[in-house]
């Protein structure tokens, strides 16, 4: 059936193939005047058959998943290779001839370029340098052991009369054979062992090698090559001398010319803040034209590329926004796996065409032997050699999984097709034995590298989510172990890499990176931020109840004892907020019943979307605009952190109602809802101070304003979203300092009754009559501004009455933001004791809480547009004063 | 020429530690001091230098004869197949087993020496090792991350069996072994 529906496919293309064999015809005709409908077959051809090539590799792929069985068994490559020869086998028959080649040009320029540039970015660096001695010897001297090897023994073979005399090639042909034959693949080792998952050093280890092989690859191939073309004869000692050269000249240029365009690449996106849109086209551009550089210097490319990835991805990665890291990432990830597909069924497409072929037994066998042979040998050696300077040896199941993944792949096959017949008549002896060796590598070892791997019980890499204790740990290892070296008076691996990372630190992070990344730099930081980020996500996913319901847990933190959840103490413990330290409010029983409806008046409250927000021209070129799926997303986070917030104000509210007058029923709900979410809010002790994505369409302006200035922390990065806060309670309370702020949000200012400029650059400031929450970066305060100010101004006009009015209104500028937090959850507690509190509310505070009261739960959107206790009435109370009084109650705030 | 106690050094790499030991040595007295370690130029510029110094002297004792110099650094000896296959119950456990390693490295955060590290002690071991582009307030709300992301017992506090719980998926005696010290 597969073969039906392949073949189904592949018809349009063997009928498009014969195209333009028909086509030429047409031209010598006189035009028949204006036609209605013109065919031009001819003008799209080549890019209409590139697309339908890579669509159809792309619907096999489709094909192959829709079974699991199949793809857990066989790897994609030997899919598509099976595939390329069915494909190939249907164009023969219908073409009459072969129409398609794994053309060498394509496959350099670009096919490959992808696929290194995707495997020398995303490379863990890390892994790579401690391994880095290994890798290079068995790229280096591994792979000049291999093309040795088998070409000698090859050419021995042909002494001894194994190989047909038909075979003319000289010590010289089989060299440049075992040349190109004996590198180890980068694209076939990549599809293999991705599937396969040994573990990461094993990994490091072949992979590294295939990549960095390519130098000795390229010059041994250029070298014997050129011998070759000059004949033995001719070749002196100058030459031999010369080749050598060659090797460090084409494998230390390439390199450099890697890190030379990685260095311009880092330095690039460090400029690109206001257009973000071109910052994954520069990744790309680059890297290409890194490729392309040493291509044509005819430098390794292969290691330009990956140089360039491995160097530039730290600072890249730093200073481009979170969604270009996104597009970057994908887009890599999607053209490698294109063009791999592509470069697997070429190969068997190409196979197809018997023309180019000669087959000789001797040659296939014996090449098939000796390199598997020849490869096993090196191996040991090597890592015998190499277990004497290594840390961890790399034991014998190592070694055999090592020599058994040495795959070759369409390199080799390219290299082959690009020898001259003139200069080399066995070239299609060595195609043939190319082709073979190929496909015996990626299809039987590809089959068996899984069962063999299993077999012998090679350690699997395992994948377990990063914790900020292995990181920070991590980090202290090696600041320990470069410290011991240093006492040892032994300059090592760690002592050198401790150096580089000074370096890096004071010089070119500096230069490479825009200020506002270097914290991304800090891979504990980092860490932090990233296990944020996904409890934020997985906190949304679950509409917010699992903080409700079992106080926190943090689903990245190992799940602790549950303790009993209605002890106040536990619960301040567990939260560590001072965000409500009302014991009212958490001491409160609640029923079952009083909970599930909390609970779906919150999943109702938060599920549901309402568009609230007007959006910038969504037709922008240089902006993305979100998807309505996007928006919708954000809304219904915004919606749960106001609901959040909601919570918070009816807390409070209640608390004055206490005072007031017996609550009605509604407020009674209410309240239970408000202790299901001052949990939340508290059980979310680790703060939140958020600031929705989506500020970044509406701050563009702004981050416009300050873009000079940005060697504040205030520059804001788009990407950046939620941060959770964590802290001990007694410390909220007890440190008065002035707290520095996250970066992300704004420093919480005072809020003086005109909003400040960072105001402004909040979203939900944005608009006038928009929800007027404001959402502090410090502790768990989630602080709705117009509680703050209401409150507040409650408070200086209870103070006006009390006390004279004092002017210190220019000291409310430069106040830190800390007291307020803090001051705001004791308000409950505090104010029972405060003699002026028995003092009645303002009218204002009264009407607005009834309102509250009686517009309840089903208005959750007018609720928000009513401030608690609103600007317009209270300056109808103290009209003037209110400003002037703020920094008494903030300076009382301190106090407490 | 003073051998180190515990025999698990071999017999070259005692050799070169002596000589190490010798030349840190400035003034002939037989032992090290605080200033001696100090001098080494490239410890100054590490952030643990100080605490590494420091973990010479146990007890707050000024100086540091050979055995106590190649006891602490008996630590960082890799493991080899044969210690952990020919592990005699009776022999105290070797210097350089993953518990001991581990708890050197605890010692450095520990600095109160109490058996816990502390929110605070955790805090300032990050305000070492992370960059100055991190403010104080975040340094704190990743030292309470960390803190509670290791605190089973909700004291508040990482003893040296949480700090091994998290790290038992690291290859802790790789990761704190250095290869000339076998």
């Amino acid at each position: 059936m597969l073969r039906a529906a392949l073949s189904l496919l592949a018809l349009p293309l063997a009928g498009a193939a014969e195209e333009p064999t028909q086509k030429p015809e047409s031209p010598g005709e006189p035009p028949p005047g204006l036609e209605l409908f013109r065919w031009q077959w001819h003008e799209v051809e080549a890019p209409y058959l590139v697309a339908l090539w890579i669509l159809v590799a792309s619907l096999a792929k489709i094909v192959f998943h829709l079974s699991r069985k199949v793809t857990s068994l066989v790897p994609e490559s030997c899919l598509l290779i099976l595939l390329g020869l069915v494909l190939g086998g249907i164009v023969l028959a219908v073409a009459k001839k072969a129409e398609y080649q794994l053309e060498p040009g394509t496959f350099f320029l670009f096919l490959l370029p992808p696929i290194v540039l995707d495997s020398g970015y995303f490379m863990p660096s890390r892994l790579f340098f401690d391994n880095l001695g290994a890798i290079l010897t068995y790229a280096v001297v591994g792979t000049l052991w291999n093309a040795f090897t088998t070409g000698a023994a090859l050419w021995g073979l042909q002494q001894a009369g194994l190989v047909a005399p038909r075979v003319q090639a000289g010590l010289l042909d089989f060299l440049l054979f075992g040349s190109l034959i004996s590198a180890v693949d980068p694209v076939a080792v990549l599809a293999v062992f991705e599937e396969v998952h040994v573990n990461e050093t094993l990994f490091i280890i072949v992979f590294g090698e295939s990549l960095l092989n390519d130098a000795v690859t390229v010059v041994l191939y250029k070298v014997c090559n050129s011998f070759v073309e000059m004949g033995s004869a001719n070749v002196q000692a100058t030459d031999y001398l010369k080749g050598v050269a060659s090797l460090f000249v084409v494998s230390l240029g390439g390199a450099a010319v890697g890190l030379v365009f990685a260095f311009l690449l880092a330095l690039t996106t460090r400029f690109t803040k206001r257009v973000r849109i071109i910052e994954p086209l520069l990744v790309f551009l680059l890297a290409y034209a890194a490729y392309l550089t040493a291509e044509m210097a005819s430098l390794s490319a292969i290691l330009a590329v990956t140089m360039c990835g491995l160097g530039c991805k730290k600072y890249v990665e730093a200073n481009i926004s979170h969604k270009s890291r996104t597009t970057v990432k994908y887009t890599m990830k999607t053209l490698a796996s294109c063009a791999e597909t592509v470069i697997f069924m070429l190969l068997g497409i190409s196979a197809v065409d018997s023309s180019k072929w000669a087959w000789d037994s001797g040659l296939v066998l014996g090449t098939l032997i000796f390199i598997l042979f020849f490869r096993a040998l090196g191996v040991v050696l090597q890592t015998w050699v190499l277990n004497q300077f290594r840390l961890v040896p790399l034991d014998k199941i190592d070694q055999v999984v090592m020599s058994y993944g040495g795959l070759r792949g369409a390199v080799a096959f390219a290299l082959v097709i690009l020898l001259d017949r003139t200069k080399v008549p066995a070239k299609d002896y060595f195609v043939a034995t190319t082709i073979v060796v190929v496909f015996f590598t990626v299809i039987v070892q590809g089959l068996t590298i899984k069962p063999l791997v299993k077999w012998l019980k090679v350690k699997r890499s395992e994948h377990h989510k990063p914790t900020l204790n292995q990181e920070l740990h991590e980090h202290t290892f090696d600041h320990i172990l470069a410290a011991v070296e240093d006492v040892v008076g032994h300059h090592g691996y760690h002592y050198w890499r401790d150096r580089w990372e000074q370096f890096d630190k004071k010089y070119l992070s500096q230069l490479l990176m825009r200020r506002s990344a270097y914290r991304i730099r800090d891979q504990i930081w980092d860490v932090y931020y990233r296990l944020n980020i996904r409890d934020a996500i997985s906190f949304v996913d679950q509409g917010g109840h699992v903080l409700s319901s079992t106080g926190l847990t943090l689903p990245s933190m190992p799940s602790r004892n549950s303790v009993a959840e209605t002890s106040v103490t536990n619960l301040l413990r567990e939260s560590g907020s001072g965000a409500c330290l009302d014991l009212q409010v958490i001491d409160t029983v609640r029923s079952g019943r009083d909970r599930e409806d909390a609970v779906m008046h919150h999943l109702l409250c938060g599920g549901l979307y309402k568009p609230r927000r007007r959006y910038k021209a969504s037709c922008s070129r240089h902006f993305i605009s979100e998807d309505a799926q996007e928006r919708q997303d954000k809304e219904v986070f915004q919606q749960n952190m106001k609901r959040r917030l909601e919570s918070f104000k009816s807390t409070k509210h209640n608390i004055y109602f206490t005072k007031s007058k017996p609550r009605p029923r509604k407020t009674g709900r209410r309240k239970k809802d408000g202790v299901a979410n001052a949990e939340a809010t508290n059980g979310k002790h680790r703060g939140l101070g958020f600031q929705d994505t989506a500020a970044v369409i509406l701050t563009v302006e702004s981050e416009e304003e300050e873009e000079e200035s940005d060697s504040s922390e205030t520059e804001k990065e788009d990407d950046e979203g939620i941060i959770f806060v964590a802290r001990a309670t007694n410390e909220v309370l007890q440190e008065g300092k002035v707290s520095g702020s996250l970066e992300v949000c704004p420093s919480p200012r005072i809020i003086p009754p005109s909003p400040t400029c960072a105001e402004k650059e909040l979203p939900w400031k944005s608009g006038q009559g928009d929800l007027a929450v404001y959402v502090s970066s410090e502790t768990t305060k989630i602080v709705p501004v117009d509680m703050q100010t209401g409150w507040n101004q409650s408070i200086s006009s209870l103070e006006s009455l009390a006390s004279p009015p004092c002017n210190q209104a220019p000291i409310l500028t430069c106040l830190p933001p800390h007291p307020r937090g803090t001051e705001e959850p004791q308000v409950p507690l505090h104010l029972p004791s405060d003699p002026r509190s028995s003092f009645a509310f303002p009218p204002s505070l009264a009407k607005a809480g009834r309102s509250r009261s009686e517009s309840s739960a089903d208005l959750p959107q007018q609720q928000e547009l009513q401030p608690l206790m609103g600007h317009k009435d209270h300056t109808h109370l103290s009209p003037g004063t209110a400003t002037s009084h703020w920094c008494i109650q903030f300076n009382r705030g301190s106090r407490l | 020429m003073a051998v180190g106690r515990d025999g698990f050094v071999s017999q070259a790499s005692l050799l070169r530690l002596h000589h190490r030991f010798r030349a840190l040595d400035r003034n002939k007295k037989g032992y090290l001091s605080r200033m001696d370690l100090q001098q080494i130029g490239a410890l100054a510029v590490n952030p643990l230098g100080d605490r590494i110094i420091e973990s010479f002297f146990p007890d707050g004792s000024q100086r540091v004869d050979f055995p106590g110099f190649v006891r602490v650094l008996a630590h960082f000896r890799p493991v080899e197949d044969e210690d952990t296959e020919t592990q005699d119950p009776k022999k105290p456990e070797p210097l350089n087993s993953r518990r001991n390693k581990l708890h050197y490295a605890f010692q450095l955060y520990d600095l109160d020496r109490d058996g816990k590290i502390s929110r605070h002690e955790m805090l300032q071991v990050l305000r070492l090792m992370v960059g100055v582009q991190v403010t104080e307030e975040q340094l704190e709300n990743i030292a309470d991350r960390t803190v509670q992301e290791a605190d089973e017992d909700g004291d508040g506090a990482v003893s040296f069996v949480e700090f091994t719980k998290s790290l038992e998926k690291m290859d802790v005696e790789q990761k704190m072994s250095i290869r000339i010290l076998k």
